[in-house]
């Protein structure tokens, strides 16, 4: 999820049109694996398909973080959402579903409200970017879906998130 | 799984009815430091065959007892005489000697397949019985229901409040890791008795809600994909979903006590308020439409009032407003934030979590926000529910950490006896049934 970030600090820099270069960051991202697998070797050697899910979640980045208690979008998630909203635009064919979530420092049912407005606050923003809010479905998981499940802040952080999940076809509600 | 168990007043036994008042009685409000000691020797078997239900009935009769905190059992090796014959006359001195303060004593009958028990409440200093002598009759099956039974009658005269034994808990079961808990309702008697698994695993499940009649259960489900509220038949454990409005997500339902009214969460465009839906008709009502989270309603008893959380303030507070919506009234003012706001049976306490300086609370409150106290503490403490008699808040305490697990628990309302409620596997999300009839 850091690399994802990191990879697409590098796109931001380089404007949206390099974000979409598969041989850039496709390989890029793949290679890092490659050299931390060490012996064993030979794994994700393979470029992303630019237009596939796994691309978008690996070398776009699929997820913004917030603070605790919060739904703002920060500068770091704004330009991760610069970069979705730009492949999006490029992959018209997809839909995507905007997962919000929450850590697990809070009541259940506020979670669930506190997922959704930060699902809603990823959406909004990328209709904001010239994404139809037709293709555009948030939904929210509350505490109930952690990534990290130590309970301290360095796995809070990564599970304040919001993800976007793309699909190629229509959203199903 | 329903059963009616009659409730007769043993005719057979013609006892006279004692003017209450007498030198037994716990005052619970008073908080009682000094358990009573009580004796429940076993259960006289009418025949041989029935000697170990009704042994097994002394015992639910006296795990009861002793799980309030309020009573103490006199271990049956201290005994000087034996009950073996329910209609001889009590040897109240021998009891006074080995300090039982209450007598409890027994008779149980197996016709076919009908239970039949019959016990007497005794004050043993007032060398007489307490009350009259009951009967209860059921099936042999729900053996245990006849001693929460005959417990809740011995819990009501000595304290003067209603029972809460024979009761039920639908609560949500889980088992897998952190990352992946599966999670499915289950349902149960009050102690952790007779588990029942009432969907399976397959999605999400969150914040089970009996009717007030019991006989059905509000809940949450992502088995659309979406948080949804649904209605579950107990007895026949079938489950539909409530009609809430297209690409809108809902849950934290609850029956208002009318049975019929549901109110509940509503999250449209990131936006979460209430809304009640009127399972006869149909018709939806929207309560709020704040820019805010207000999430969590629970109604007053009357059905008059609602309290709920929101953080129109900034932060998670607790409100209460009329039940068809209107102005709300923050009544929680205290450090920190405060959520799952639970309006007592009684109506004279507000149950809540807590959440202050990285700690977790379940703690209760006047109706008005006064007189806040905090009952326990823990990493974190959440989602109180109230026993049938308004004097026991069972809740959700889970572990910290990757193996961290949730479990139910149970403290009594001055703070007291907190105690684990024995479940198969981590549990959640606990919420009491009303006394069963």
């Amino acid at each position: 999820m850091k690399k994802s970030i990191t990879a697409f600090a590098l796109c931001a820099a380089l404007g949206a049109a390099g974000c979409t270069n598969p041989d850039r960051f496709a390989a890029g991202g793949a290679g890092a694996g490659g050299l931390g697998a060490g012996a064993d070797g030979g794994i994700g050697t393979s470029v992303l398909d630019p237009s596939s899910p796994a691309y978008f979640q690996q070398a776009v980045g699929d997820r913004v973080l917030f603070a605790v208690d919060q739904s703002t979008l920060n500068d770091a998630a704004r330009a991760v959402l610069d970069g979705q909203a730009a492949w999006l635009i490029s992959n018209p064919e997809f839909t995507a579903v905007i997962e919000g979530h929450a850590d697990e420092q809070g009541t259940r049912d506020y979670n669930l409200a506190l997922g959704a407005r930060r699902a809603n606050a990823v959406r909004e923003y990328l209709v904001s970017r010239g994404i139809a809010g037709h293709r555009l479905e948030s939904l929210t998981f509350g505490k109930e879906r952690p990534i990290a499940v130590c309970s301290d802040e360095t796995c809070y952080t990564q599970n304040r998130r919001a993800v976007t999940v793309v699909a190629a076809g229509g959203l199903t509600s | 799984m329903i059963r009616i168990l009659s409730v007769l007043l043993a005719c057979c036994l013609a006892l006279p009815v004692l003017a209450q008042g007498g030198p037994l009685r716990i005052e619970i409000t008073e908080g009682v430091i000094e358990p009573v000691p009580f004796a429940a020797p076993a259960f006289v078997p009418e025949t041989p065959q029935a000697a170990e239900v009704a042994r097994q009935i002394t015992e639910v009769v006296a795990a009861d007892l002793t799980g309030t905190g309020l009573f103490r059992r006199i271990g049956p090796d201290a005994f000087i005489s034996q009950v073996s014959d329910f209609n001889a006359p009590v040897a109240y001195p021998d009891w006074r000697a080995v300090n039982a303060q209450a007598l409890v004593t027994g008779e149980v009958a197996v016709q076919g397949s009908a239970l039949i028990v019959r016990f007497r409440l005794h004050d043993v200093f007032a060398g007489q019985e307490m009350g009259s002598g009951l009967q209860f009759q059921g099936t042999v099956e729900s053996w245990r229901r006849m001693g929460h039974k005959v417990a809740d009658v011995v819990y009501s005269r000595i304290t003067g409040e209603g029972g809460y034994f024979d009761s039920r808990v639908v609560y949500v079961s889980e088992t897998g890791p952190k990352d992946n808990r599966q999670k499915r309702l289950a349902i149960m008697d009050y102690d952790g008795a007779n588990t029942q698994f009432l969907t399976d695993s397959s999605a999400i499940v969150l914040a089970p809600r009996f009717a007030p009649s019991g006989d059905r259960v509000l809940y949450t489900s992502y088995s659309s994909g979406r948080p949804r509220i649904y209605l579950l038949d107990v007895a026949s454990v079938s489950t539909r979903a409530l009609d809430t409005e297209a690409g809108s997500m809902s849950f934290a339902p609850r029956f208002a006590p009318d049975g019929r009214t549901v109110i509940f969460s509503q999250t449209q465009d990131g936006n979460t308020d209430l809304f009640t839906l009127d399972l006869t008709t149909g018709t939806r009502q929207r309560l709020t439409s704040a820019p805010s989270i207000e999430t969590a309603p629970s109604y007053s008893p009357d059905g008059a009032q609602i309290v709920f959380e929101s953080d129109r303030s900034g932060s998670q507070q607790l409100y209460v407003m009329p039940a068809t919506g209107g102005e709300a009234t923050r009544i929680s003012f205290g450090q920190g934030r405060y959520g799952t706001p639970v309006w007592s049976p009684r109506g004279d306490y507000i149950a809540f979590t807590k959440q202050n300086t990285g700690r977790f609370h379940i703690g209760v409150m006047r109706t008005d926000g006064s007189e806040e106290r905090l009952l326990t503490a823990s990493f974190l403490d959440e989602g109180p529910t109230w026993s049938p008699n308004g004097r026991v808040i069972m809740f959700t305490r889970e572990t910290r950490g990757a193996s961290g697990e949730a479990n139910l628990y149970s403290v009594d309302i001055s703070g007291r006896n907190l105690q684990r409620i024995p479940t198969t596997g981590g549990a959640s999300d606990p919420a009491w049934s009303p006394l069963q009839n």
